[in-house]
C-alpha cells in the first residue's frame, strides 16, 4: 500500500474539488476594514437561484462533499435557506460563514435540527473594542448573540471563526474560552492583504513575535482548534500543523463569486486568478478540470529564490495571495515568511505598486442594514456626470 | 462575513496512527451511513457529514474493501475477497482500524 503522499497527490489536482468556497453575494450590511472580497454592495449581475440550483446540481454530480459559503453576508439573501435546504437534500453538505445578523432563536433551533448544516460565526476580536474597531460598531454584540441562540438550541460544535491580527493576537486564550463557553469549536485564520485587506495589512497583520506565539499555541492545541488549513508558512518553524499542509488553489479548492467567476482561491479576486464562470458552456466542471489556469496551478512547481531555502520543503513558498497582493513574485518567499526573507523581498518591492483587487464592491459610505429583495439592481450604478448624455448632432 | 471563507481540509484524517484498540477482523463492518466515498487515482476519498471529517482510502484495493464490508460476513471475508493476502491483512487491519476510529465505519450486527 505504498502511495506517494497525499500531499503528493493533491499538488497536481483531484477531478473536482474537496469542497470550495461559494460566495453568494457581495451586499453585506457590515464593511470590516479588512474584507478580503471588498464586500457591501450587491452585484446586479448576481446568480439566480435558479443559476443557485444548477450549480448545486453540478456539484453534487461532481461530488463535491460540501461548500462553504460566505459572501458579503450570504444569509441576506431572502433565497439563502432555500439555497441551504437545496444543497443538502442533493448531498452537497453546507457550512456557511455568517457575522450572525440573522441567526435568531427559530433560525438557530432550525439549523440545530440539520446534520448537514454547520455555521461559522466571524469574531475578530475577543472583547467589543477590538472586534468591533475592525467589524464595525455593534458588531460584537450580534456575534455573540447568534452564538447565545445557537448554543441555547443545542447546536453543538458550530465555529466561531477568527483572523488574527496584530491586534487580537494576544487575545488566544480569551477567544478559546469563548467558544468552550458556546460549545463551539474555535478555528483560527490568517490575515491575507486581499480585497479591502491590502488597506490595513501592514496595520493589522501580525508581528513577527506573535507569528511566533500564534505557532506555538496551535502546536499546543492540536487538532482542538481548526487553522482552515491557512498558516501552512508556520511549518517552517519545525512541526507541521495538523491539516493539510499545502496551498490548495486550484488543486482542491476554488471559489465561486457572486456573479459565478471561478477564482483559484477566496483570497485571489483578480483577472490574474480568474479561471472561467460557471456561466460559460460547459459550466463550472470544465472550468475545474480544463481551464488553462488550473491546469498550470497544477503542474509541478518551482521553487524560485525558494529552491534553496532549509524550510522550502515544509512552507513551500507559502501563500499565492498574500505574495500577488503585496506585490512580491509568486516563486520567491511569503511577506510573513517565518525565516525573514519576506521582509527583504519585501524591501526590494517597496517602490512599485502591488496588484490591486479586480472588484470593489464596498460601501460608498457608512454601511447601511439591508434587507435586500429577490431582484438584484437592474444595473451598476453609472457614477459618470455625463450618464445618458449623447451630444446632439 | 466577509472576513473569511474557509479553505480546506481542516479536518484531514491523517493516516494510520497508534494508539486505539485492535481492529476485529472477525467481526461484520459496514460503512457510517452518512459517509459518502468518493473514488479517485489514489484510492478514494471519504466525507463523514456527521463528524465533517475528510479521510482518505490510500489504494484502490482498500477501496474495494470498504466498499464490501457491507454485505461481507467479516472484514476478514471482505479483505480476502478482494485479493489482500494473508501477509498483507495487518496492515489492512490497521487502516480499517483507523476509519472505525474515525466512525467513517462501524459494526454491523451478523445478519
Amino acid at each position: 500500500m505504498t502511495v506517494p503522499a497525499l500531499v503528493e497527490q493533491f499538488q497536481y489536482g483531484l477531478d473536482a474539488p474537496i469542497c470550495l468556497t461559494w460566495e453568494l453575494t457581495y451586499a453585506c450590511n457590515l464593511s470590516c476594514v479588512h474584507c478580503l472580497s471588498s464586500s457591501g454592495r450587491r452585484d446586479p449581475r448576481e446568480l439566480s437561484t435558479a443559476e443557485c440550483r444548477a450549480v448545486i446540481d453540478e456539484l453534487e454530480r461532481m461530488q463535491v462533499f460540501y461548500v462553504n459559503i460566505g459572501g458579503g453576508e450570504p444569509t441576506v439573501r431572502p433565497d439563502f435557506w432555500e439555497l441551504v435546504d437545496y444543497a443538502t437534500a442533493h448531498h452537497v453538505g453546507v457550512k456557511f460563514s455568517t457575522n450572525g445578523v440573522k441567526i435568531t432563536p427559530a433560525r438557530a433551533r432550525q439549523l440545530a435540527a440539520s446534520d448537514y448544516v454547520d455555521v461559522q460565526i466571524s469574531l475578530d476580536g475577543a472583547t467589543a473594542e477590538v472586534n468591533d474597531a475592525v467589524r464595525g460598531a455593534g458588531s460584537y454584540a450580534t456575534a455573540l448573540r447568534a452564538m447565545e441562540n445557537l448554543a441555547a438550541a443545542g447546536f453543538r460544535g458550530f465555529k466561531l471563526s477568527v483572523v488574527i491580527t496584530r491586534q487580537n493576537a494576544g487575545q488566544l486564550d480569551a477567544f478559546k474560552a469563548i467558544a468552550d463557553r458556546f460549545g463551539a469549536q474555535l478555528r483560527l485564520t490568517r490575515l491575507r492583504p486581499s480585497g479591502r485587506g491590502a488597506d490595513v495589512w501592514d496595520e493589522l497583520h501580525p508581528t513577527a513575535a506573535q507569528q511566533r506565539q500564534l505557532y506555538d499555541w496551535l502546536v499546543k492545541h492540536g487538532e482542538d482548534v481548526l487553522t482552515g488549513d491557512s498558516f501552512f508558512h508556520l511549518a517552517a518553524y519545525g512541526e507541521p500543523l495538523p491539516g493539510l499542509n499545502l496551498c490548495g488553489a486550484g488543486r482542491v479548492v476554488c471559489l465561486i463569486d457572486p456573479v459565478g467567476d471561478v477564482y483559484a482561491c477566496p483570497f485571489a479576486i483578480h483577472d490574474s486568478f480568474l479561471a472561467g464562470s460557471v456561466r460559460d458552456p460547459g459550466g463550472f466542471a470544465t472550468v475545474w478540470r480544463e481551464s488553462e489556469l488550473f491546469t498550470d496551478l497544477r503542474r509541478p512547481q518551482t521553487g524560485g529564490a525558494c529552491q534553496s531555502c532549509s524550510a522550502y520543503d515544509s512552507c513551500r513558498g507559502g501563500c499565492m495571495a498574500a505574495k500577488f497582493f503585496t506585490g512580491l513574485p509568486l516563486d520567491g518567499p511569503d511577506p510573513e515568511c517565518v525565516k525573514g526573507h519576506g521582509v527583504l523581498a519585501l524591501a526590494a518591492v517597496a517602490d512599485a505598486p502591488a496588484p490591486r483587487p479586480s472588484g470593489d464592491h464596498s460601501h460608498r459610505t457608512r454601511p447601511v442594514p439591508v434587507t435586500i429583495s429577490r431582484r438584484p439592481p437592474d444595473s451598476a450604478c453609472n457614477e459618470s456626470p455625463l450618464a445618458g448624455f449623447s451630444p446632439g448632432g | 462575513m466577509s472576513t473569511d471563507s474557509q479553505l480546506t481540509t481542516e479536518s484531514l484524517t491523517p493516516g494510520a496512527r497508534a494508539g486505539f484498540e485492535p481492529f476485529d477482523l472477525d467481526r461484520p463492518w459496514r460503512l457510517h451511513p452518512q459517509v459518502s466515498v468518493r473514488p479517485e487515482r489514489f484510492g478514494a476519498l471519504l466525507y463523514h457529514f456527521g463528524t465533517r471529517r475528510l479521510s482518505f482510502l490510500k489504494s484502490p484495493a482498500l477501496l474495494t474493501v470498504v466498499n464490501s464490508l457491507g454485505d461481507a460476513p467479516s472484514a476478514r471475508a471482505a479483505c480476502l475477497s478482494a485479493g489482500v493476502t494473508e501477509a498483507e491483512l495487518p496492515s489492512y487491519a490497521t487502516a480499517l482500524g483507523t476509519l472505525a476510529a474515525s466512525q467513517m465505519i462501524r459494526p454491523r450486527e451478523a445478519s
